[in-house]
């Protein structure tokens, strides 16, 4: 295995299994700052129990996410020291302002939030969860803004070899950041809300705090619900843009191997790289091109367009592509018939929608894993897109056995933290809400 | 606008100033870990220290991931060359603080492996706060850099003994702040511990180090221990004043001193420095007042059963 892989396989695991935390936080964060809300605006206890179970499970999945997250923002010095070298006069700057402008505000007052509820007024905490809500999206947009750069650079020019800046703002909201960012941001939300329902789909299973249980219900679902088909907007968007700035990563997300008028969209297929066809296809004619062009008849190129060598890989951004709809589209039906049955009164009595709810949980996971992993090994062979080639990235002191072994010992340490991460996790849940306190409510004492 | 060359010269202070930061805020947390075991004696002890590190160490931590990315964006080359040319060293920093971060919260919610939590916690501590200093002491001493900058020593050139003195210094510089912290947060036999472990500290790190922390132990025995976390705070800033005085502009020595990375020849375009700039000008001091808020909002000595005990 030469390093080039070796380094790209190690990125791909290290940053895949942080991506599991990241938009569970954005999710639960958001629900936090809703109960909240509800409390201040209410006084009913209901909502300051869902807040610290919330918190208590946000805690040690803020911390999970904190945790992998340390090995990224080195990784491009360790394993990508060309790539840091050629295009770190624009690529670090989003890395350090994440930092300055993000991680700081989420870690300092999620502290505030986990240990300070005795501590700080109730709009204080309030305030405290909007901040932790709002640093960490803001560090998502940071962490959008570098990756959508090197989706579709722009605000630089080569100078020697090297990317130098001429435009923050053109480098920062490139033609991809705003739609990615909507995207990744309601992917986090569907996320954290389906977690929340799925705790609350067991509370009720399990005949505990039913009431409480009820309320965490309505309010992820509407979360849920809501994003699930805003979801479909950004998507339809976001396709757009690719087809518009990287002609050939779509043309790989569709196995589109000839330029066509009026091309079909793949419902399924096999992809067939060698043969340049795509085996047991089922396509719906014309429908891309309706899609991506809203024209019927539009032009979508091909991969014939491309040279060989500029050529990104097609299996694995196809099957992640169309995973990651048909997760899209199950959660549209899965948030439609939750509503359905909320407005009849028939949620807590559907055992089999509460069970359904639960099993579903790996879902927006999978969706986000597979949606990300079309969009990077889309992206190759480049890093930065037509102006780094990946293989020209890596770090040349590095040797691939230290690679492994580093590679190695990181599998090791996040399947033993990830094991004890979910069980930590499921005890907290395990432990409930907690039931109304026996006596008056404390605001009327 | 300011020149590139001024540019320059303040990104390096900032970038010292994050270190330093980094040093005096985890530096306390990273000390009560390495020290944990031999301050505390009961659980409600243990419980005590790790409550008063509890709401801090993870704001603290980011002043790392703040000079990290400052030193990628402000100067590429040296981020490039330190961290892949000491690939190892710093993947057993990486190794450590990532257990450290969850060691916690694990040990307070995973009974079953409370002791393989508690030493992922003592140990991610501990190597860090040696490995830092060594680090360090290896960019200041010198290391073996090809025309390319690129590393070309290995990972024993970085365990010379000059580099490992520095991380001697560095490590009992974390010990003595840890100390300091958790006696100021502390009351009883555990402060009396506590105090005494400190006063070892000191003397340690004395027989390279003196004035700030002299004052530090003086304070100590007075028991006036906010005094004493003052002057602990200061002794790191005065050894990052002298680091920063002996380095300047060098960022990474090289054996060859014509292949020295400076921050001339490691740095980003003047446009890149000043919007870097703009950003810290704007983040940095609300960091500075919500830290000063979070440090007010749990001050005072930890006591079992408080809420920070949580852990």
């Amino acid at each position: 295995m030469d390093a080039v892989f070796l380094a790209r396989l190690q990125f791909g695991l290290t940053a895949g299994f942080h991506f599991l935390f990241p938009p569970t936080t954005l999710g639960l964060s958001l629900l936090i700052v809703i109960v909240e809300a509800l409390y201040l605006r209410t006084k009913d206890a209901v909502y300051q129990r869902l807040s610290a179970y919330l918190v208590k499970i946000l805690g040690t999945v803020f911390v999970m996410g904190v945790a992998t997250g340390i090995a990224l923002e080195f990784a491009f010095g360790n394993n990508w020291a060309a790539y840091s070298r050629t295009v770190g006069d624009i690529f670090g700057a989003p890395l350090a302002a994440e930092a300055v402008l993000s991680f700081f505000l989420e870690s300092v007052f999620l502290g505030i939030l986990v240990f300070g509820r005795d501590r700080v007024s109730a709009k204080t905490y309030r305030t405290s969860a909007f901040l932790v809500f709002f640093g960490a999206h803001l560090s998502g947009l940071w962490i959008i803004i570098a990756n959508s750069w090197m989706q579709t650079p722009a605000g630089f020019r080569l100078e020697g070899g090297r990317a130098v800046l001429t435009d923050f703002w053109r480098a920062a909201f490139n033609p991809s950041t705003a739609v990615r960012f909507a995207h990744t941001i309601l992917g986090g939300w569907t996320t954290g809300a389906l977690v929340a329902m799925a705790v609350a789909a067991w509370l009720i299973l399990k005949g505990r705090s039913a009431a409480t249980a009820a309320v965490l219900m309505r309010i992820s679902l509407a979360v849920f619900a809501v994003s699930a088909v805003l979801q479909l907007g950004t998507g339809h968007a976001q396709a757009m843009q690719v087809t518009h700035t990287q002609p050939e990563k779509m043309a790989a997300f569709e196995a589109q191997w000839k330029t066509m008028d009026g091309a079909p969209f793949t419902v399924f297929g096999i992809p067939d790289e060698k043969n340049q066809r795509t085996r047991l296809a089922v396509r719906i004619p014309k429908m891309l091109s309706m899609l991506v062009d809203l024209d019927p008849g539009g032009r979508v190129l091909g991969l014939n367009e491309f040279a060989p060598e500029d050529r990104p890989p097609v299996l694995l951004p196809f099957a992640g592509y169309h995973l990651m709809i048909l997760f899209g589209l199950l959660f549209i039906l899965l948030g439609a018939a939750g509503v359905w049955l909320l407005a009849r009164h028939k949620l807590a009595a559907s055992r089999r929608y509460l069970k359904l709810v639960l099993f579903a949980v790996p879902l927006p996971y999978l969706a986000n894993e597979t949606g990300w992993i079309a969009a990077e090994v889309g992206r190759q062979p480049w890093a930065v897109h037509k102006v780094l080639r990946t293989s020209e990235a890596v770090s040349a002191v590095v040797p691939a056995g230290n690679i492994l072994f580093s590679m190695i010992l990181f599998l090791l340490i996040y399947a033993l933290i990830g094991v004890a991460g979910l069980a930590i996790i499921l005890r907290t849940v395990r432990g409930g809400p907690g039931e109304p306190e026996a006596g008056p409510p404390k605001g009327q004492v | 606008m300011p020149g590139w060359d001024l540019l320059r010269d303040v990104w390096f202070v900032l970038i010292g100033v994050l270190l330093a930061g980094y040093s005096i805020l985890d530096g306390f947390d990273l000390g009560v870990g390495a020290l944990l075991p031999f301050l505390a004696k009961s659980e409600d002890e243990k419980r005590t220290l790790i409550g008063a590190i509890g709401p801090f160490w993870d704001g603290n931590e980011v002043w790392l991931l703040a000079g990290g990315g400052a030193l990628f964006a402000a100067f590429p080359m040296a981020y490039a060359t330190v961290f892949s040319g000491f690939y190892l060293a710093l993947m057993l920093v990486l190794f450590a603080l990532i257990l450290r971060a969850v060691s916690l919260e694990f040990r307070a919610h995973d009974p079953a492996r409370k002791r393989l939590w508690e030493a992922a916690f003592v140990g991610g501590s501990a190597l860090p706060a040696l490995l830092f200093g060594v680090a360090l002491g290896n960019v200041v001493v010198g290391v073996p850099l090809d025309a390319r900058t690129e590393f070309s020593g290995t990972f024993l050139t970085l365990l010379r003994p000059l580099p490992v003195v520095f991380g001697l210094l560095g490590l009992s510089a974390f010990l003595l702040h840890g100390a300091v912290f958790a006696a100021l947060k502390s009351e009883g036999d555990l402060r009396e511990r506590a105090r005494r472990t400190a006063l070892a500290a000191a003397v340690m790190f004395a027989a390279a180090f003196v004035l700030s922390l002299v004052l530090a132990a003086v304070a100590l025995k007075k028991g006036r221990d906010g005094r004493a976390f003052f002057f602990s705070s200061a002794a790191f800033l005065g050894l990052w004043g002298i680091v920063g005085t002996i380095q300047y502009p060098v960022l990474v020595r090289a054996t060859d001193p014509g292949l020295s990375l400076t921050i001339r020849n490691a740095s980003s375009s003047a446009l890149t420095l000043q919007v870097m700039l703009i950003i810290a000008l704007l983040g940095m001091p609300l960091v500075v007042g919500y830290t000063i808020f979070a440090f007010r909002v749990f001050k005072g000595k930890v006591r079992p059963g408080g809420a920070e005990t949580g852990y």
